[in-house]
């Protein structure tokens, strides 16, 4: 067991990834010299040298565009996309090749291609440093899209991510990247499918569900509803797509009551399918409708008021007590 | 696998230059500036006093008061020059670094803390000072400019744009598209690119072979490089790229050839992917200390000249912290303003659910 960061426990996993395949690159802006602004890719290139830890220049759809043509000669590229706000020069490359040649080569091609990114508010930083795109992404067929929530996950899922033969969109929670967790690194018994949820916590009377920096203010505010005598479950569904329905009808059959919590805006936002499938699904053993906390639709606002911005404690609990309220 | 281009403190021979770093004024056969006293005075005291805003907002978030800085530490006279070449028709994109040409377009440097305090996310209204928002997202702005160029070409209004990047931002596939669509609609603008020799921790090598300048040949149209840290031929180089631009000659690529003497930003840390001495020789170009033995040995201003300059800064400096410490926060249902120009229903029903939502902590 080694105790580790949320950036360390991805770091390792890389690293153990690299070392256990020699066509796994790291390419992106300052990820070898300088580690990456968040320090993810610390010491790789030292290790493994500049043919294998690539700093590109300076363009997003450069680095997602040569990813391809690398995968395509066989290579394995995990891609850092410095913050979530600019991926978007990146999305053509994403959105019309990376996610679809697979498919236009009949199962020719694959493309195992990882693109990092780092993702979320919550820091203090200027704009486009902490938004939440995953629903751009889980909107486009093609592409797996996972969210790791803390260490061990980081740990599991980016190995796992790196391994599949799919293109995966890898959400790294950034305000979480320095908490710290206990991780065993002598085996892989304990990994979950990085294509699976996971209740993280078991509850009775309403579900709350969320993915990477949400989960752990869900558990807060379940730890919170204890005191006034609510039993929350929390599932933290770590792969947005595909969707562990499984897990998350079956919980919602059994408390009656969802709320769904992101960064991201409500409105056209990752809940907006969760809402939809589990009313589909659960219809007849809904207690309320499913209800959304997240970020409002107005753009990411300057960092002195994104406090107001970001789901906490009190807007979970507030939604949780409205979904009582039916 | 790596290309290597040579880099450093030489100053290579394509260098357009008129004040050395020593202060010594030298000829060019194809650019020349005649300025006054008194003009090479105001340069010196807008050099002095953007430095000393720059340091001041670098102690204010050191001291928590601003989220990030971008200091423009060591492209004083790439900025101020630059900025002082332009008439006020003109029109200037700036990046995130850009606080000495704010400084020349009259935008208040309050103004620009408000964005690093995170209290705006733009705060000045661009059309009063023809001095565009800042922009983040790497080479975005290139594009409006030339956009803006092409409005002004229709408008057949005599002024130009100048759109500013980095050495990364030449990596953009929106900078490459500026410099195509600048070239084919032969649109009035200067790119002025500061290369700066760093991209956060990448050197120059990572983004070209070739000297930036010479780039705009295979675009079709000149490209001329500055020494970035003499004042007097960066105005020079910008004054003849902007005239050539407004008088329909088309763009202009000027790499203003400088150094980014501090971090990239106040969160990053350059001993990890720097060698100190490369600072120290840059040291030795230092923009303002030059345009200080210019003036000396000419005897164009005196101690007391320098002490009053150094007294003002102090005063700006103050004045800029009060300031600063005394900026309102946003308020809350702030976040709803100035998202649409025209009524928007959604908009209207999240600020009433969100302002009963903090009532209910009221009561
Ligand atoms: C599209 C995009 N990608 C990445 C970044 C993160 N980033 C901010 S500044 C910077 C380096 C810019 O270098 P350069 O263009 O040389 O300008 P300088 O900062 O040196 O003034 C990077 C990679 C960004 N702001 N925008
Ligand atoms: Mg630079």
């Amino acid at each position: 067991m080694t105790v580790m960061s949320l950036s360390k426990a991805l770091n390792e996993g890389m690293r153990k990834a690299m070392e256990d395949d020699p066509k796994v690159l790291i390419m992106g802006e300052d990820v070898g010299k300088l580690g990456g602004v968040f320090r993810v890719t610390d010491g790789l290139q030292k290790d493994f040298g500049e043919d294998r830890v690539i700093d590109t220049p300076l363009a997003e759809s450069g680095i997602i565009g040569t990813a391809i043509g690398l995968a395509l000669r066989g290579y394995r590229p995990v891609c850092e996309i410095q913050f979530d706000g600019f991926v978007f020069p990146a999305a053509d490359q994403i959105i019309t090749q990376l996610a679809k040649m697979p498919m236009r080569s009949l199962g020719a091609i694959k493309l195992p291609v990882v693109v990092r990114i780092p993702c979320g508010g919550g820091i203090g930083a200027v704009e486009h440093h902490s938004e939440s795109p995953e629903a751009y992404f889980t909107h486009t067929a093609g592409l797996r899209v996972v969210a790791c929530s803390n260490p061990a996950d980081a740990y599991s899922m980016i190995q796992q991510a790196i391994r599949s033969d799919d293109p995966v969109v890898f959400f790294e929670p950034k305000r979480r990247y320095w908490e710290k967790a206990d991780i065993d690194t002598s085996t892989g018994d304990w990994w979950t499918p990085f294509d699976k949820g996971r209740v993280v916590r078991p509850g009775t009377d309403a579900t709350l569900i969320a993915y990477g920096p949400m989960v752990k203010t869900c558990l807060e505010a379940a730890t919170a509803a204890e005191d006034d005598g609510r039993s929350l479950e929390v599932i933290d569904l770590r792969s947005l797509n595909p969707l562990d329905q499984p897990l998350v009808m079956e919980s919602a059959s059994r408390t009656g009551r969802v709320v769904v919590v992101h960064e991201a805006p409500v409105n056209n936002g990752f809940g907006a399918e969760l809402a939809a499938r589990i009313t589909e699904r659960c219809f007849y053993r809904l207690e309320a409708p499913v209800l959304r906390v997240g970020g409002f639709s107005t753009p990411y606002p300057p960092s002195k008021l994104e406090e107001h911005y970001l789901p906490d404690l009190d807007r979970v609990l507030d939604a949780v007590d409205r979904a009582f309220g039916y | 696998m790596t290309a290597d281009a040579s880099r450093g403190a030489q100053a290579p021979p394509e260098l357009v230059q008129l004040l050395t770093p020593e202060g010594e004024r030298v000829e060019h056969p194809d650019y020349d500036i005649d300025l006054t006293p008194e003009e090479v005075r105001s340069l010196y005291r807008d050099l002095a006093l953007v430095r000393r805003v720059d340091l001041e907002a670098v102690a204010l978030q050191r001291q928590g008061e601003l989220g990030i800085w971008a200091s423009l530490l060591g492209q004083e006279a790439a900025q101020i020059g630059s900025g002082r070449a332009l008439t006020d028709a003109d029109m200037a994109f700036p990046t995130y670094r850009e606080h000495g040409v704010a400084w020349c377009r009259d935008v208040d440097p309050l103004k620009l803390l408000g964005l690093f305090r995170g209290v705006n996310h733009g705060g000045w209204d661009p059309k009063e000072h023809n001095f565009h928002l800042y922009t983040i997202v790497i080479g975005s702005q290139t594009l409006h400019a030339v956009g803006y160029a092409m409005g002004i070409q229709r408008d057949d209004a005599t002024a130009a744009t100048i759109a500013y990047f980095g050495d990364g931002a030449t990596s953009q596939g929106d900078v490459n598209e500026a410099f195509i669509w600048a070239s084919v609609f032969n649109a009035p603008i200067v790119f002025f690119c500061q290369n700066n020799q760093w991209a956060i921790s990448e050197p120059l090598e990572r983004q070209t072979r070739i000297p930036l300048y010479r780039r705009a040949s295979g675009f079709g149209f000149p490209g001329v490089r500055v020494d970035g840290n003499d004042v007097f031929a960066c105005l020079a180089v910008t004054r003849q790229a902007l005239k050539n631009a407004r008088e329909g000659q088309g763009p202009t690529l000027v790499e203003a050839y400088t150094y980014r003497m501090g971090a990239h930003t106040t969160t990053d840390d350059p001993t990890r992917y720097r060698v100190a001495s490369e600072l120290e020789a840059w040291k030795l170009k230092d923009p303002i200390e030059r345009v200080k033995a210019y003036l000396f040995k000419n005897e164009h201003a005196d101690q007391a000249f320098f002490d009053s300059i150094d007294a003002e800064a102090d005063q700006l400096g103050a004045d800029l912290r009060r300031r600063c410490l005394a900026m309102p926060d946003p308020r809350p249902l702030d976040i709803f303003d100035h998202v649409y120009s025209e009524p928007h229903p959604l908009i209207d029903e999240e600020r009433a659910q969100f302002a009963a939502y903090l009532e209910g902590f009221e009561s």
